[in-house]
Order: structure tokens, then C-alpha cells, then sequence
């Protein structure tokens, strides 16, 4: 099934164009591995998909599970299902995470039409969810983010991920200040969080999140548009010969353009 | 992007209309004769009288302050009528003859006169403009020996009592609007737990400024006897004008050997309107003398209204082993002003204070936390904790801090605690992208930012600040 089409998106930043014309079909149960050097536009892509007001589209367009995406504020994004475990995830002191959570579940449930959770059973529900991400339970009463280690933060993002239960996860550079055991268990998070009915873009700067997190398809973004499209293979291509045989290329084609 | 914040903080204030109803209103204007005619209407005994009249001699050698972090066009005293209670006054101590207009307009406040129909546990004192217009459960409070009724009443049935307590926590000379309020105060009230006797309900207040042009002058007094407890809570809120009106009301507490008092207040004036016009100046002295051993007072304060806001709930730690406690939500938007705080006094050896401020400002809003801390030469083993924490909303407002710390004695212990914080795009962005709106994001962070105020406040009272904030700050984030 297809779950997300975007097609020749364009996108501004302080009315500077980033996304150059992207184009890009995800179906349900695959893992997208989007790479490239900084600056070509992976945050920007992960940012536009789930709604950040400081992106502005300028063309193209995006549908998810048939709706437009466009049209909806980034909090109905959330509710139907698209998730971006953010790149620099923010603090909220006196909120704890345990509070977080269960405000997060419960507007995702009431979007539904759902009743809220019964609060014990939820607190089951999430001290299951810690033990996949090897998260100390004591967390919960800590305030979101706050003072959390990047690592900690990294995996407090998973967790959230794995309470919500998305449709679509979006991770931006979530391997970016992890060490290798914080790499890996986030990456075991992830893994067990793949399902047929849902899909995965990991958005990376290098190929060491890859090893555990095994993509399907391999997008390179350089300038603004995606240049070259493989298996997984690609990624080890690019950890073998770098960037630079790629975007070397896009600049011939924008000067062709 | 600070659009998006604006558009969220600004909701109509629900309770700013205003009651059609006959009322007696004094020219305004201030003088001798004044401070008499008050006097005369209310049947004061001679030593009210006297008292209210050095008080308007001690008024007139004093100059109104301006120390305080907030900007106003002078007031012109003479413009202001010192005097206005609804013409059908109520008789005392029966409810069934209060106005029905009057009785609407308590119930669209959400308060009911009617005994049967009133929430148990909490007795009401419903101020109107300048006199009190019923009390609740009297009849209750009257069989454990509580005295609970207006301070007009208090005067006419335990003028000795008033006597001896009136203006002994705050005398009529202690700052120009205290002393003012001893010259015109109107009503307010007055609330006596004898020996020995915990109070089984929460004490209410609500005070409801009506009439155009006029001033509220009230004064609480509360004396908890020796042993005894209290929980007393206190609502204001007042019609949208355009016209800036002046509320100056003086707060006596005062606590025996092992009493209690508990003072609790949603503080909830008209604000002025998002251009800064109108609006209460809420300009109030509260102090609380824990004069026994082993006494304890306590404030818990939300402020969300009134244009300027202007009090230091205070205490005095005269008894020895005696508490103070001050915990307190200032919020300001629009172009809201406050500088509000309290004075800890320790007297008494071993005695202890907690001060927890929680400052929130939004749109154009100024809030300062003004605080003293003064231990006395004999307060030996005196303990001070202060913490005082300010959030700001958006890029327009302001927060300022300024403590102030005054030992005389080398054993006292004294920690400070302060932090600035701000809600930021950020957040609500990160929020909005688990499913939670821009509107419960702010909720959720102010509420956490001032959790540990609420956990102070009685029930009831606590899920009504809780909305409130929401209402005050709606429109400030986006």
C-alpha cells in the first residue's frame, strides 16, 4: 500500500529555496534511508513533512495515506500517524515525561474519537516501551529533556515513537552524538518497531546508522533534489567514495537547469 | 513566527458585564466630611470614627509611592466616589432577602447565595461594591463559635473584638493606601475561630466591584485563636470599563499560639483590554502577624488580573517556632503590570519561612518579584527558603527579580533559589508534533512551571487557576 507521495516539492526557508523539486513514493513496511552532504536538504525535508511553520512550501505536493498532508496543521500530522523524532530534541521543564506522554497518547486517541487511557494501564503500557530503549524508569518523572544527556534525549525520542505507535517515522539524524551502544539500542528500538503496515525514513549524514537500520531504498539529496535513488547498497558506495562523484553531478544538472 | 504566539493568548474576559441595579453612590470626592458620611452610614461606634479620621489626617501629610516597577497616569483622588452599595440593602443575616438581581449576578459569577444550593463546605461573604450583600452557613459556623459575617456587621455585634485588632497588624499609618483604606473602608470581612476549633469549611470572600467610577476599599480581618485553624479563600473580579478603577484593600491575619491560617487567593480584576485600557489598579496591603508560638501563616496567591498589581502578602514571625509561608502565580499579558512579592519578618526564634514565587509574563506584560527577607538581632535559628522563577512568552515582555536580604543574626540559614525560562516556538512546535495543541502545549507548560503553587491551593480552587492561566495566557503563543 502507498503511504506517502510526494511529488516535485518545493520548499523555502527565510525565502531561501531548499527543496529544489523532490520527488519520492514510500509504501507501507519500508525503511527509506535519505543521505547527503550538510545543507542539502534532509532536515528541511523532514521538517516540511511534519509542519514546521518556519518551512514554506512553494510547490509540489504531498499526500499521506490518500489525505494531503499540506493542508493539515502539523498536531493533525501527529494524530493521523507521522512521527519526526527531532534532530535537536527540545526541553520542557516542570513537564515531566511521564505527563508528556500521556497528554501525547491521549490527544492521538481523542483525535480517534477514542476514550482516554486509563492512567495505570498506561503506565504498563510505557514501562514496556522503556524496556525496549533500555530506558531507566525514574526517567518518567524527570521533566521532558530536560538535563538529558544526548543520548538520553535520542532514546527519550524513540520512546515517544514507540508509545505513539506511528504510521510514518520520520528520523532526523537521530544517530547524530550517539555513541555505539546508544546507536545500537536505539536502532534495536527502531527495528522493533517496524511493522508491514508502517513505514520508516531515516535521514543520516553517515552510513553507520545503516548497519542496524537496514533500508530498502537509498536516496542521496544533494542541492535541494534527490540525485541518485539504490538498494542498500548505495549507502556503502557513499561511505566508500563520499559525496562529491554525486554532487558534482547535481551542480552539472543545476547548471543545466 | 511571533504571530503565531499573539494569536493564541487572548480570550474575552467572561465575568465584564455589568449589573443594572439602583445604587446609592456618594459624590465623589474626598474629605472630612467624607470619611464622616461613611462613617455615619455605617452606624460606627465613636472609636471607628476617630480611628478612620487620624487616618485621613495621617493620608494627607503622606505621598503616594512610586518605588514600585510599574507605570500609571496619576490618580486623581477627588475624581474617585468613596462610597456605592446597591439601594435595596439586605438585611442582616437573611439570605432569602437579597435583591434577585444581585443574586443573578453572583450566579453568573458562579456563586450561589441560596444556602441550599451552595457547595458544601464553603461558607461565602459576596461583597458588592462597597458593602456585603449576604454570608453563607452562618448558622453552621455559628455552632462551633466562628464568627463569619461583614466587617459592618462585626462592628455593630463584636465591636470589641474590632477594637482590638483593627489596624494591629496593619496600622492606618503604615503606607499611603493603607491609610487611605482606614479612612474610607466600606466593608469587607471579618472572621474570628475561637479556642481550640478547626473550622470544618473553607471561608470565602468574593468581591465584585460594580459601579462606574468608584473605588473598592474593603478590609479583611481574621483572628485565629489559640490552637485553632482556618482555611479562607478570596475571588475579585469587576465589570469591563474603560476607565481605570482603584481597589485598595487592607488584609489583617492574625494568629494566636498553635493557630493556623491558611489565606488563599484567585485574584481575577478586570485587566484592561489588549490596547492596556482600563483596568483595576489593584493596589492592596496583606500582612499576617503568627504573633503565638508555634503559629503558622500561609498565602497562596494566583494573580492573573487587574492592570497593576501592587501587594506583598507579608509575615510576621513574631511568636517563637512560627511559620510564614508565601506561595504565589503572578501572571501578566497584554500590557498587565505587576510587582507583587512578599516580606518575611522573623522575630521569634526558630522560626521558619517559605517563599515560592512563580512569575509569568506574555504579550507586553512587566512582572517583578519584589521580596525582603529580614531577620531580627533575637531571631536566633531563623530559616529562610526563596525560590522565584520567571517564564517568559514570546519577545515583548518582561520579568525582573529583586530580593532582598536583611540578617541581624549570625545563626539563620538563608537559601535563594532563581531561574528565567521562556516558552518558545520550539516547544509548541515540539508539542503540536505529538498530537498536542498549541492551546494545551502553553496549559501544560505553565501548569508545570506552577505545580508547586497549586498543589497549595484548596481543590476546588486549584482546577479553577488552573483554567484561568489558560484563559489569561490564550492568544500569547502561536
Amino acid at each position: 500500500m502507498t503511504l506517502l507521495v510526494i511529488r516535485d516539492l518545493r520548499a523555502t526557508v527565510a525565502d531561501q529555496e531548499i527543496l529544489k523539486g523532490i520527488s519520492l513514493t514510500i509504501r507501507a513496511g519500508e525503511v527509506h534511508a535519505i543521505m547527503g552532504p550538510n545543507g542539502s536538504g534532509k532536515s528541511t525535508l523532514a521538517q516540511v513533512l511534519a509542519g514546521h511553520p518556519a518551512y514554506t512550501v512553494t510547490g509540489g505536493s504531498i499526500t499521506y495515506d490518500g489525505e494531503d498532508l499540506l493542508e493539515l496543521d502539523p498536531e493533525e500530522r501527529a494524530q493521523k500517524g507521522v512521527f519526526l523524532a527531532f534532530q535537536y530534541p527540545v526541553e520542557i521543564p516542570g513537564v515531566s515525561n511521564a505527563y508528556f506522554l500521556r497528554a501525547a497518547y491521549n490527544a492521538v486517541r481523542k483525535s480517534r474519537g477514542e476514550p482516554e487511557a486509563d492512567p495505570l494501564e498506561f503506565l504498563d503500557l510505557v514501562e514496556r516501551k522503556m524496556a525496549l530503549v533500555e530506558m531507566d524508569p525514574a526517567m518518567l518523572n524527570r521533566a521532558v529533556n530536560t538535563g538529558f544527556s544526548g543520548g538520553e534525549k535520542k532514546r527519550n525520542e524513540i520512546l515517544q515513537m514507540a508509545v505513539l505507535e506511528p504510521k510514518l517515522a520520520v528520523l532526523d539524524e537521530t544517530d547524530s552524538g550517539l555513541d555505539i551502544d546508544a546507536l545500537r539500542i536505539v536502532a534495536h528500538g527502531v527495528n522493533a518497531l517496524r511493522r508491514p503496515d508502517n513505514a520508516t525514513i531515516v535521514v543520516t549524514h553517515y552510513q553507520r546508522l545503516l548497519n542496524y537500520i537496514v533500508p530498502d531504498f537509498v536516496h542521496v539529496l544533494a542541492g535541494g533534489r534527490i540525485v541518485r535513488s539504490g538498494g542498500k547498497e548505495l549507502a556503502l558506495e557513499l561511505e566508500a567514495r563520499g559525496y562529491e562523484w554525486l554532487t558534482d553531478g547535481a551542480a552539472l544538472a543545476e547548471a543545466r537547469a | 513566527m511571533s504571530s503565531s504566539i499573539d494569536s493564541f493568548v487572548n480570550r474575552e474576559y467572561q465575568y465584564g458585564f455589568v449589573t443594572d441595579i439602583e445604587e446609592d453612590t456618594i459624590p465623589r470626592g474626598l474629605s472630612e466630611d467624607v470619611v464622616r458620611l461613611i462613617s455615619a452610614k455605617k452606624k460606627e461606634p465613636a472609636f471607628l470614627l476617630e480611628w478612620r479620621l487620624k487616618a485621613y489626617r495621617r493620608w494627607l501629610t503622606m505621598r503616594e509611592p512610586h518605588w514600585a516597577n510599574v507605570q500609571y497616569p496619576a490618580i486623581d483622588y477627588q475624581s474617585i466616589s468613596y462610597f456605592s452599595a446597591p439601594k435595596k440593602a439586605p438585611q442582616l443575616g437573611s439570605l432569602d432577602e437579597v435583591d434577585p438581581e444581585l443574586r443573578r449576578t453572583y450566579e453568573k459569577l458562579g456563586i450561589s447565595l441560596t444556602e441550599q444550593k451552595f457547595l458544601s463546605g464553603v461558607a461565602v461573604d459576596a461583597i458588592f461594591d462597597s458593602v456585603s450583600v449576604g454570608t453563607t452557613m452562618k448558622k453552621e459556623l455559628g455552632e462551633l463559635g466562628i464568627i463569619f459575617c461583614s466587617f459592618g456587621e462585626a462592628v455593630q455585634e463584636h465591636p470589641a473584638l474590632i477594637e482590638q485588632y483593627l489596624g494591629s497588624v496593619v496600622p492606618y499609618s503604615d503606607n499611603f493606601f493603607a491609610a487611605l483604606n482606614a479612612a474610607v473602608f466600606s466593608d469587607g470581612s471579618f472572621c474570628y475561630i475561637p479556642k481550640g476549633v478547626r473550622c470544618p469549611m473553607e471561608l470565602s470572600t468574593y468581591f465584585r466591584i460594580n459601579a462606574a467610577n468608584t473605588g473598592q476599599f474593603e478590609r479583611t480581618l481574621i483572628v485565629a485563636d489559640e490552637g485553632s485553624y482556618v482555611s479562607y479563600l478570596e475571588g475579585c473580579t469587576a465589570p469591563k470599563r474603560d476607565e481605570n478603577q482603584l481597589h485598595a484593600a487592607v488584609v489583617e491575619l492574625i494568629a494566636l499560639d498553635d493557630a493556623q491560617i491558611k489565606y488563599s487567593t484567585v485574584q481575577n480584576w478586570y485587566a484592561g483590554d489588549s490596547e492596556g485600557k482600563g483596568g483595576i489598579y489593584n493596589f492592596v496591603t496583606k500582612r499576617g502577624k503568627a504573633a503565638g508560638h508555634r503559629s503558622k501563616i500561609s498565602w497562596t496567591q494566583v494573580e492573573t488580573g487587574s492592570a497593576i498589581t501592587w501587594k506583598y502578602p507579608s509575615v510576621i514571625l513574631q511568636g517563637d517556632h512560627s511559620t510564614g509561608e508565601f506561595y504565589s502565580v503572578a501572571v501578566v499579558n497584554n500590557h498587565q503590570q505587576a510587582d507583587t512579592g512578599t516580606k518575611m519578618i522573623h522575630i521569634g526564634r526558630d522560626t521558619k519561612s517559605t517563599i515560592v514565587s512563580k512569575g509569568i509574563s506574555a504579550g507586553q506584560g512587566n512582572n517583578s518579584y519584589r521580596g525582603q527577607v529580614k531577620i531580627l538581632p533575637r531571631a536566633e535559628r531563623a530559616r529562610n527558603y526563596t525560590q522565584c522563577d520567571s517564564m517568559l512568552v514570546g519577545n515583548r515582555c518582561g520579568a525582573h527579580t529583586f530580593p532582598y536580604i536583611e540578617v541581624g543574626n549570625a545563626t539563620a540559614t538563608l537559601e535563594h533559589e532563581a531561574s528565567t525560562s521562556k516558552i518558545g516556538e520550539d516547544q509548541i512546535f515540539y508539542c503540536k508534533q505529538r498530537g498536542v495543541s498549541a492551546e494545551d502545549a502553553v496549559s501544560m507548560i505553565v501548569s508545570g512551571f506552577c505545580k508547586d503553587v497549586f498543589q497549595q491551593l484548596p481543590m476546588e480552587f486549584a482546577l479553577e487557576a488552573q483554567q484561568l492561566l489558560g484563559i489569561t495566557l490564550e492568544g500569547s503563543v502561536g
